[in-house]
């Protein structure tokens, strides 16, 4: 028997009651989908989508920004191409490309700088969304910048850090047996963050790893401590996280970010839960330059993902999915990103 | 002449002439083409044609494996292929745009000669014009086909005959094209480039003739991929397919690109493969046929037809699960073909 046969049979003899566990991490959501691994589990175990894409928990109102800012023609507006088709209030940064803007897509934020070497009688901004995975990488072209005195070349930060919002889920009410924790996430974070949902909140937290047999592997640790009675924080994806995580892309994050409240779709405004840039780098802050973002924004009528990111409603019992919603003209956030919740399950389910 | 496209190439004057005989006419030389008629003639054909057209706008236009050249060739020849249909005649037309490198369209010239040369057909019409810097992108091709269409292969454009228990083969690994075209356009290209798949499937189409009447359905998985040209045959279908993931043959190196990427393989353009529905009789010897072309070497069956999930294309997954493929929405990949 393969590894993964043995864990679905470890999982149904531990399975006793029906539970419900969330993982909070895009990758997750995609791999979770792409195995089929809700096919292999007994109908007691549900698996919930959180609010772990960057795309998704970002309000209308940060395209709203970026589209203003992108309207000024000395601006090259540089994405991640997942946020290109997000709807804001008016229009996304695809329609805004079609209407004129010089919307470009990079891989990174260094190729983002990169473009502001070239173009040094222009103002490029870059798109800083994602959580503690991606806002270290952020952090260090920020500070290259700086230091090579780079006038040109700007930050829009939506970045968040993960641990307030989970903690807002489970403080508001939604039942949850377990957190299948974000094993990316982990790398920089390490485990403690973890520490005070397991003891305060009495949730299992396992942080896991993206391939099957790690989700699985997850999933009957999670099992395990529900059975047993306990909520502790436990490494599955042990080959890439360790306890303390890397200090060094803390330390980067420390320098660059400060916390601060940031709102999250479905969730609300939650306490330091945003990272703004800090005065020191302030010549590199796109709100310095051109105004404060306000995240929130009108969310489109009739939009349940909100309530499909706190795991209270799955994407089918929207009124909007698949008909008026979906991955060709997404209404709602979740649909847009690949590794949304609601394109996730549209693409690979439905 | 210079050694870059002025506006005065596109006037139809001396400029344009100039052209057309020192980058052109060396490697267009049909003579119903260097007659310069207005239009080509051409003897009648007895029976029922095939006939397509297809515009080119990849970028990069130089790509491993290939150029937009002989992409725009061969992305014609295999839309007659798969149609079932003999390639008989070309025509082409390019937009290039004003400061344009002449050696890079002569070198883009002579891969189409090549390519429609090897693969016996004529180039018969052409033409060419020059829009300013900035309204263009270094060039733009569009091609013409016409193809006799062969007996007993009149059905494999729409599958018609397709019903459970037949194969699902792939002449060989899918998403070779795109993921080249992505490499290509990453900060830093991979150090052992991924090639792409730009090739004629003629030969493959050719080998499979005498078996016709067991070929139910060929199409070239392009834009969109393998996985879009099955959901598309399959939508309103009293049938579904059944797809093995692990059966699936992709390119080590794409893959790799892949999962670093967030990209699905099934989900890029192949530029130099058939996906071929055949009877379960024949389906082994569709494959053995496919291998003994160097563009099938890894021809193999990756599903099945079945009375099951009507309408609807299941895969099962590298761990025994199953889940839904679906048509490819959005755009991955801007420009690929």
């Amino acid at each position: 028997m393969n590894r993964v046969d043995e864990l679905v049979a470890m999982i149904r003899c531990e399975n006793r009651s029906p539970v419900r566990f969330m993982e909070v991490c895009g990758g997750h959501t995609l791999a979770i989908n792409q195995l089929g691994i809700r096919s292999l589990l007994p109908d007691k175990i549900s698996l919930l989508s959180g609010p772990g894409c960057p795309v998704c928990v970002t309000g209308t109102g940060y395209i709203d920004s970026a589209l203003r800012i992108a309207s000024n023609p000395e601006v090259i507006l540089t994405t991640f191409g997942d946020l290109i088709r997000v709807p804001g209030s008016e229009g996304s940064l695809e329609t805004g490309r079609a209407s004129g803007m010089d919307v470009r897509l990079v891989l990174s934020p260094l190729h983002a700088l990169q473009i502001a070497r070239q173009e040094p009688g222009r103002q490029v901004v870059f798109l800083g969304i994602g959580f503690e995975t991606t806002a270290p990488g952020v952090a260090a072209v920020i500070r290259m910048a700086r230091s090579e005195k780079r006038d040109n070349f700007f930050v829009l930060s939506a970045h968040k850090v993960m641990p307030p919002a989970m903690d807002a889920l489970t403080s508001r009410g939604i039942r949850l047996d377990g957190f299948i924790c974000p094993g990316h996430v982990s790398t920089i974070t390490g485990s403690a963050i973890y520490k005070s949902l397991a003891r305060d909140r009495h949730i299992p937290c396992v942080i896991s790893g993206f391939e099957a047999a790690d989700i699985l592997e997850t999933i009957l640790l999670l099992l395990r401590q529900v059975n047993q009675g306990t909520a502790s924080v436990e490494i599955q994806y042990t080959r890439a996280v360790r306890p303390e995580g890397n200090p060094r892309a803390l330390q980067l994050m420390e320098e660059v970010f400060y916390r601060r409240d940031d709102w999250w779709r479905g969730l609300g405004i939650i306490p330091a839960s945003g990272l703004g840039i800090r005065d020191e780098f302030r010549a590199q802050d796109a709100e310095y330059l051109f105004g404060r973002v306000t995240m929130q924004g009108t969310e489109p009528a009739g939009c349940a993902c909100g309530s499909v990111l706190t795991g209270q409603m799955t994407p089918s019992e929207c009124g909007l999915f698949g008909s008026v919603c979906t991955p060709d003209s997404p209404a709602g956030a979740c649909m847009v990103s690949s590794e949304g919740a609601c394109q996730s399950y549209f693409r690979f389910l439905q | 002449m210079g050694t870059s496209i002025l506006l005065a190439h596109g006037s139809g004057g001396g400029k344009t002439r100039e052209l057309i005989r020192s980058v052109f006419r060396p490697f267009f030389t049909d003579s119903r083409l260097i007659a310069a008629t207005d239009s080509a003639i051409l003897d009648g054909a007895a029976g029922q044609l095939a006939f397509t057209t297809d515009a080119f706008v990849v970028d990069p236009i130089f790509f491993p494996g290939g150029d937009i050249g002989k992409l725009a060739i061969c992305g014609t020849l295999n839309d007659l292929a798969v149609s079932g249909a003999k390639p008989l005649w070309m025509a082409v037309s390019f937009i290039l745009e004003e400061g344009f490198e002449l050696e890079d369209l002569t070198t883009i010239a002579r891969s189409m000669a090549a390519t429609a040369n090897a693969n016996n057909v004529a180039l018969v019409a052409a033409d060419t014009k020059v829009v300013p810097r900035g309204k263009g992108d270094k060039v733009f091709i569009t091609t013409t086909g016409i193809g006799r269409l062969l007996t007993g292969l009149e059905q494999v454009s729409y599958g018609a005959g397709i019903r459970p228990g037949d194969k699902v083969i792939v002449s060989g690994t899918v998403g070779d094209h795109g993921a080249s075209i992505f490499a290509s356009r990453l900060e830093q290209p991979p150090a052992t480039p991924v090639l792409s798949d730009c090739a004629s499937v003629l030969p493959i189409m050719g080998g499979l003739c005498d078996l016709a009447e067991h070929i139910r359905f060929m199409r070239d998985p392009t834009r969109g991929g393998t996985a879009t040209v099955l959901c598309e045959i399959t939508e309103k279908q009293n049938w579904g397919i059944r797809l093995i993931e692990r059966s699936i043959p992709v390119d080590g190196k794409v893959s790799g690109l892949c999962r670093l990427a967030g990209l699905d393989p099934l989900y890029l353009a192949c530029e130099g493969r058939v996906i071929c529905i055949a009877s379960p009789e024949k389906g082994e010897e569709v494959i053995r046929r496919m291998k003994t072309c160097p563009a099938g070497l890894n021809a193999c069956e990756i599903g099945t037809i079945t009375s099951e999930n009507p309408g609807r294309v299941v895969m099962e997954t590298t761990i025994g699960g199953t889940r839904l493929i679906t048509m490819l929405s959005g755009d991955p990949l801007p420009r690929i073909c």
